[in-house]
């Protein structure tokens, strides 16, 4: 190539890295062309239908399918006898059937499989297959499940008494004696993640023995492994593309319908598509663990924490799906973002005949943050102080260390979110104007027109890990191709990273487009073709998948520049690809991009690890387990009609590190919806459990807030910057949903003064006045 | 049995309906219009709203025969020109409202029906109006930063 002979002007590539570049869905999903798993179709496909134990806990006696499988338009009805490879399954521990066999363990459990070739064919047929059951009592409390004469649901398990974990950690001096102690006993509801999309999804038999699955998942290749042994074929005879998402929330960590669907597919040899209905979805994936906690508190007179014992029971339900790591979550963090020399922490999460529950947005730290919290206003209020001074005064900063012995090195602005949002201008006291029914409790069921309205302000700040821990290695894969078409260079992202709404596929466009200075990037549909991207869990999709996206662009744009520099003086330190140009820093733009790739396509493939983390030692919970904290605190405004305990979130003001902001109007699209999350868990979602059966399994009784629920808010966005990882970024996704529920808890206490010991709140706890829920007090 | 109705302008017949089946499902599953959605099938969420003689409906809650002889506009149809998009669903991509978007169709065909019979709403009204479509991913803020776009340059460009 020859030295350039004439000026051209550069551009930056628009949409790069801190833009708010377009999502390449976002077209087809405003237009309603965007497939989503529920939106599949193929020629002469079947339609599956599960058909699923009405008891929360029985022994199937006996399976008759014959009259099903004799209705008409029915062409398969398979039981646990069809299942050709592993019979059970599960993320941490393979205890969960994919088919019942001698017994169930939850309201909802799949026993028989059906394809048919109408929708309602398939329900009349699962109305009419015959299994006889024998009811037993189910265990429904966690606490007397792990009472040693209780029955083991589980025999195979590794713990005795129905214990999943145990999680144990001591720091300090455990008998430390403090001049001011508070306690207090916190319940949390079932929270359901209630994405909008249902569980769904289309599989194909290739005609050999094979199958293609296509479904909406957070992790395709947990997928793949768990699929691939229940139907005990090899792992390159199932390929899994990810379908359009309808949101997750770490409901779709697990699997639901994915072996249920193929195991029809190659039974029937015909295109099976599986669909839940909302009732069904219900049952179909885990919940957020419900929570029981007992806390203690110690302080200085002056306010600093001296220990904290907290004794933390999750609920795992049947089976154990993620619970072991949610456990260890609510204990690592269960004693918030403050430092505090001494604690006695004991995390348990137990099975019972309840909905099996796992991940959900916050994952155990959401459970914690409600107890720690609460218990900060308690002290708060026994030591006379400001709320916010006392956390101010005990905020945790860079170099902490948490109980687990782990120092916190990335940056921890405790005290600096807390300011922040301490220091926004609040709401007016009165709305001035026409009386607005929706802006009071009770809204437009013209329940007051302000008597017996209260205001109350209140203060929440949460923290939590990104990615997995305690040694797991979740890396990430990208595959990046650069070539060039019809004189402009294009670039090809490949990685199986599941975009389910959040906006990790404008992430890697954005990443390959500053790395390369490039505009036209291409980001393949996600599947197995590619190696693991680990789940979209954990707030760590940005850092790890966005992570190895810019290594491989690193990759290729050394190889590029170092090509390019032939025939040239200098370095190739010292050059640079900016607007499909390659610059050289002291002779300007030496070629067009194109031209310097000519034919050849360039190709590199990086899989991004994070740094190595540490088991916790089972018997201290010393270690260093996790690879980075985010933080977010709220402020909550909220009135309260006292005479009929109806609440309106006035308005809720977040400040969050996020490191760097890839895309600011995401990452605000993930603060305020993540905020919505923790409100509906603050004041209305709660599946209802009564004796291991659920009672309001729809939208209809199990509400998620509207947008009259979800009041204005104002957001002050940090960007710190993680030393540990690229562009410093931290996740976004997660943190909201921990901080915004104790604040919203907090203002309802300050408005009402009652205790509020359980979220989610109800009309009348504000009747309760004792320590422990449910009581009436004085 | 047969349908027959008028799917965004076109006159259709859809053969082998049972009678059992939704205006949702016939729409979804038989005429290759899976814009509008099925997040709960129960008339809760709003996400298969779409218009029935220009009354804004809830697909679900409506069988497909009564849906005969009659005019049904989806989210499909709101573009005058297929290249274009219309100004609410601009919009929508432009305040950021589309997350995972599977209740974008139905907030869109809602957006659409209120800025017609309302062009200015007060925010109140934009949160009465749009009570019936739930959002799970976005907290609903951007969505109101839509609507708003949506009816300032609808009201600047007389369209609708």
């Amino acid at each position: 190539m020859s030295a350039p002979t004439k000026t051209i002007e550069v551009t930056r590539v628009r949409g790069g890295v801190g833009e708010n570049a377009a999502r390449p869905d976002g077209i087809p999903k405003v237009t309603g062309e965007f497939a989503y798993s529920s939106d599949l179709w193929a020629e002469g496909m079947l339609w599956g239908a599960t058909v699923r134990s009405p008891h929360p806990r029985a022994r199937i006696v006996s399976i008759d399918i014959a009259k099903a499988l004799a209705l008409p338009g029915v062409w398969a009805v398979l039981t646990h006898d069809d299942v050709p490879g592993n019979k059970t399954y599960g993320l941490e521990i393979p205890d969960q059937p994919v088919l019942a066999w001698d017994q169930t363990r939850y309201q909802g459990e799949p026993v028989v499989l059906i394809a048919a070739d109408h929708p309602e064919t398939a329900t009349r047929a699962a109305d009419l297959v015959d299994i006889f059951y024998e009811e037993l009592d189910p265990i429904t409390d966690p606490e007397v499940a792990m009472d040693p004469g209780t029955d083991v649901l589980h025999p195979e398990a590794k713990n005795p008494h129905n214990l999943i974990r145990h999680v144990r950690i001591r720091s300090g001096d455990p008998d430390a004696s403090a001049d001011v102690v508070v306690s207090g006993e916190y319940t949390i509801g079932m929270q359901d993640q209630a994405f909008l999309g249902p569980e769904s999804g289309l599989a194909v038999p290739d005609g050999e023995g094979g199958v293609d699955l296509y479904v909406a998942t957070q992790w395709l290749h947990v997928d793949l492994d768990q699929l691939a042994g229940a139907l005990g074929l090899t792992e390159d005879r199932v390929r899994i593309t990810l379908a359009g998402v309808g949101g997750a929330f770490g409901a779709r960590e697990d699997l639901s319908m994915q072996i249920h669907c193929c195991m029809l597919a190659l039974h029937t040899n015909r295109p099976v598509k599986m669909m839940y209905s909302r009732e069904e979805s219900f049952f179909g994936h885990v919940h957020r663990h419900p929570a029981r906690m007992y806390y203690e508190h110690g302080a200085t007179r002056d306010g600093d924490l001296v220990y904290v014992k907290a004794r933390i029971i999750l609920d795992g339900g049947a089976y154990a799906s993620s619970s072991t790591a949610v456990i260890s979550n609510a204990t690592c963090f269960a004693v918030g973002p403050y430092e505090v020399p001494n604690a006695t922490l004991d995390g348990y999460v137990v099975y019972t005949d309840n909905p099996p529950c796992g991940a959900m947005r916050g994952f155990g730290s959401v459970q914690a943050c409600f107890g720690h919290e609460s218990q900060m206003d308690k002290l708060a209020d026994a030591l006379g102080m400001d709320p916010l001074e006392l956390r101010i005064r005990n905020a945790m900063t860079t170099g902490s260390k948490l109980p687990t012995g782990q120092i916190v090195q990335g940056p921890a602005p405790v005290k600096e979110l807390l300011e922040s949002v301490r220091d926004m201008p609040h709401p007016d006291p009165t709305p001035s104007g026409p009386l607005d029914l929706t802006l009071l409790p009770g809204g437009v069921s013209n329940t007051t027109h302000g008597e017996g309205v209260r205001r109350g302000v209140g203060y929440g700040v949460g923290f939590k890990n990104i990615a997995y821990s305690e040694g797991f290695d979740d890396y990430s894969t990208a595959r990046v191709k650069l070539w060039s078409a019809g004189g402009e260079p294009i670039v090809e992202v490949h990685t199986a990273a599941a975009e389910v709404g959040q906006g990790v596929t404008t992430i890697q466009m954005q990443i390959a487009r500053t790395e390369l200075g490039v505009e036209q990037v291409v980001v393949l549909p996600a599947d197995t073709q590619v190696r693991s991207a680990g789940s979209t869990s954990a707030s760590r999709q940005t850092w790890m998948t966005g992570g190895a996206v810019r290594k491989a662009c690193e990759a290729i744009r050394v190889r590029v520049l170092t090509d390019a520099l032939v025939g040239l003086d200098g370095d190739p330190g010292d050059l640079s690809l900016e607007g499909g140009k390659v610059i050289s820093s002291s002779l300007g733009v030496v070629a067009d991009l194109a031209d310097a790739i000519g034919d050849a396509a360039y190709e590199e493939t990086y899989e991004y690890h994070h740094k190595k983390t540490f088991p916790l030692d089972p018997e201290t919970g010393q270690g260093d387990a996790h690879v980075a904290f985010a933080f977010s605190a709220h402020r909550a405004t909220c009135d309260v009609d006292t005479e009929l305990g109806l609440v309106k979130v006035v308005e809720l003001a977040t400040a969050q590190d996020v490191g760097k902001a890839i895309n600011p109007q995401a990452v605000e699209g993930q603060i305020e919806g993540g905020t919505a999350q923790g409100l509906g868990l603050a004041v209305m979602e709660e599946i209802q459990v009564k004796d291991g059966k659920v009672m309001n399994p729809s939208f209809t009784d199990y509400l998620i807030p509207t947008i009259l629920d979800m009041p204005p808010m104002q957001i002050d966005v940090m960007e710190l910057g993680d030393p540990d990882s690229e562009y410093g970024v931290k996740g976004v996704g997660e943190p909201p949903t921990i901080s915004s529920t104790p604040a919203i808890l907090a203002a309802l206490r300050n408005a009402s003064e009652k205790p509020l010991t359980h979220i989610p709140v109800r009309p009348d706890h504000f009747l309760w006045s004792g320590e422990r829920p449910g009581e009436l007090g004085p | 049995m047969r349908i027959n109705l008028r799917v965004n302008g076109e006159q259709s017949a859809v053969d082998d309906v049972w009678e059992g089946e939704s205006l949702l499902h016939v729409l979804r599953e038989r005429m290759a219009l899976p814009g509008s959605k099925n997040a709960c099938e129960q008339g809760e969420c709003g996400s298969c709203s779409v218009y029935l003689d220009g009354a804004l409906v809830c697909a679900c809650l409506v069988l497909a025969a009564q849906a005969e002889g009659r005019e049904v506009v989806t989210v499909e149809g709101l573009a005058t020109d297929h290249d274009d998009l219309h100004p609410v669903q601009q919009a929508f991509l432009e305040a950021g409202a589309v997350q995972c978007g599977f209740c974008t169709p139905g907030l869109i065909v809602a957006t659409h029906e209120l800025l017609s019979r309302r062009p200015d709403p007060s925010e109140s009204e934009v949160r009465e109006a749009l009570a019936g479509n739930l959002c799970r991913c976005t907290g609903y803020e951007k969505i109101l930063d839509a609507v708003a776009l949506a009816g300032r340059r609808m009201a600047a460009g007389g369209a609708g």
